[in-house]
């Protein structure tokens, strides 16, 4: 996130003073994820697969919202997008962005499985490959999907207000999308196990 | 824009980005292995409320020194600031204040997640073990992140490589690995104290 309204400062109550509010804030709309977590606490620690699939679902939709947010933003300031139909510059970051999302869940979703077999390890698994493969790609493509319309509505509001997509749309998708992946994560897997 | 251009650009964004993302994705298996292990189930089941706080405690991280990578890398292209560890007052006044930042809200996640339990009329683990173990656990993360920010920031840049490109990743994949591992020791710690 950009500290914005402190750029020039560099005092640290400066600091402190701008961020704290945000980072109070926000911690308390993540503990929504986390309650999610904490009521179907018996779902994921009977199947510590799901708990592996956790922190990439956390920090996967911010990456790929903030990836897509920073593209269109920086061509907004380039002049080279345009919100209309006949515009490909859109559909091809969101198509880019998907196929990104399916190569990076599919992996997950093998290798989650895989980091059970190591006796090593000592993940309780619980969960088949075909469980795990299915849960990690439907929630991660969910995901993505939320990314991309979040990412391209939120630079659409930046640009007919007049602010600075790099200001509002990325630390506002990216918080979202963190959010939201524990929550899509915990939907899939109770509508498939 | 024609169809093959369209397809060519799509496919050039795509191999922009899947090394970054790579890198990320293993990041974030390696806290999910460390997550998922017996140990760390049984200390969930131990202590309610961990499971609750770990997303705000890793996300926060992002958060936090994801601002300070943010703030020293503009500080480098404006010259602000050298690439070296030393005594400059703004590079010290921008560590002091994501440690402040970063403990602050660790100990405040920790609180509230008693809080909620506490609320809702729930199981919860004593406020001083959650407060505790999110104070170690923060104190920890935050020597890490910010030794291993600066560290990878500066040498990124006295080789030519923009920071802006290197803030994001490193502190997605230090945060995910380290804020896991911290939250356990955290919990080692309160239990050999308490």
């Amino acid at each position: 996130m950009t500290p914005t309204g402190s750029l020039g400062d560099w005092s640290v109550r400066g600091i402190v003073g701008t961020m704290m509010p945000i980072l109070v804030a926000l911690s308390v709309l993540e503990m929504g994820s986390g309650y999610v977590l904490h009521e179907l606490e018996r779902t994921f620690l009977d199947r510590p697969t799901l708990l592996v699939l956790v922190p990439v679902m956390i920090a996967m939709g911010g990456n790929l919202g903030s990836v897509l947010s920073s593209r269109l933003s920086t061509r907004l300031h380039l002049g080279t997008l345009e919100f209309s139909p006949r515009d490909t510059t859109i559909l091809t970051n969101v198509v880019a962005t998907l196929a990104l999302a399916a190569t990076v869940f599919a992996a997950l979703g093998v290798t989650a499985y895989g980091l059970t077999l190591i006796p090593v390890v000592s993940i309780g698994g619980g969960m088949t490959l075909r469980e795990t493969f299915t849960v990690s790609f439907v929630s991660g493509m969910a995901l993505a999907v939320v990314a991309v319309v979040l990412s391209v509505s939120a630079t659409y509001v930046s640009y007919r207000m007049g602010l600075d997509p790099d200001d509002t749309t990325i630390p506002v998708v990216t918080n979202l999308c963190d959010i939201l992946g524990v929550v899509i994560l915990a939907v899939v897997a109770s509508l498939t196990l | 824009m024609t169809v093959p251009t369209a397809v060519r650009d799509a496919v050039r964004i795509y191999k922009e980005s899947v090394a970054i993302l790579t890198v990320s994705l293993a990041g974030g298996l390696f806290a999910g292995s460390f997550i998922g292990t017996e140990g760390m189930t049984e200390t969930f089941a131990s202590y309610p409320g961990l499971l609750l706080l770990l997303p705000a405690f890793l996300a926060t991280r992002g958060n936090v020194y994801g601002a300070l990578g943010a703030r020293i890398s503009t500080g480098l292209h404006q010259g602000l600031i050298e690439p070296r560890f030393g005594r400059d007052a703004r590079l010290i006044n921008a560590v002091a204040a994501s440690f402040v930042n970063g403990i602050t809200v660790s100990v405040f996640i920790g609180a509230m997640s008693w809080l909620i339990l506490r609320a809702l009329g729930r199981d919860s683990a004593a406020l001083g073990e959650l407060v505790g173990v999110t104070l170690v656990a923060g104190l920890l993360t935050s020597f890490v992140m910010i030794a291993g920010l600066l560290g990878l920031v500066f040498a990124g840049y006295k080789r030519g490589i923009d920071p802006d490109n290197l803030v994001g990743p490193i502190v997605t994949t230090l945060g995910d690995m380290f804020g896991v591992v911290f939250l356990y020791a955290g919990v080692v710690v309160v239990e050999v104290i308490g």
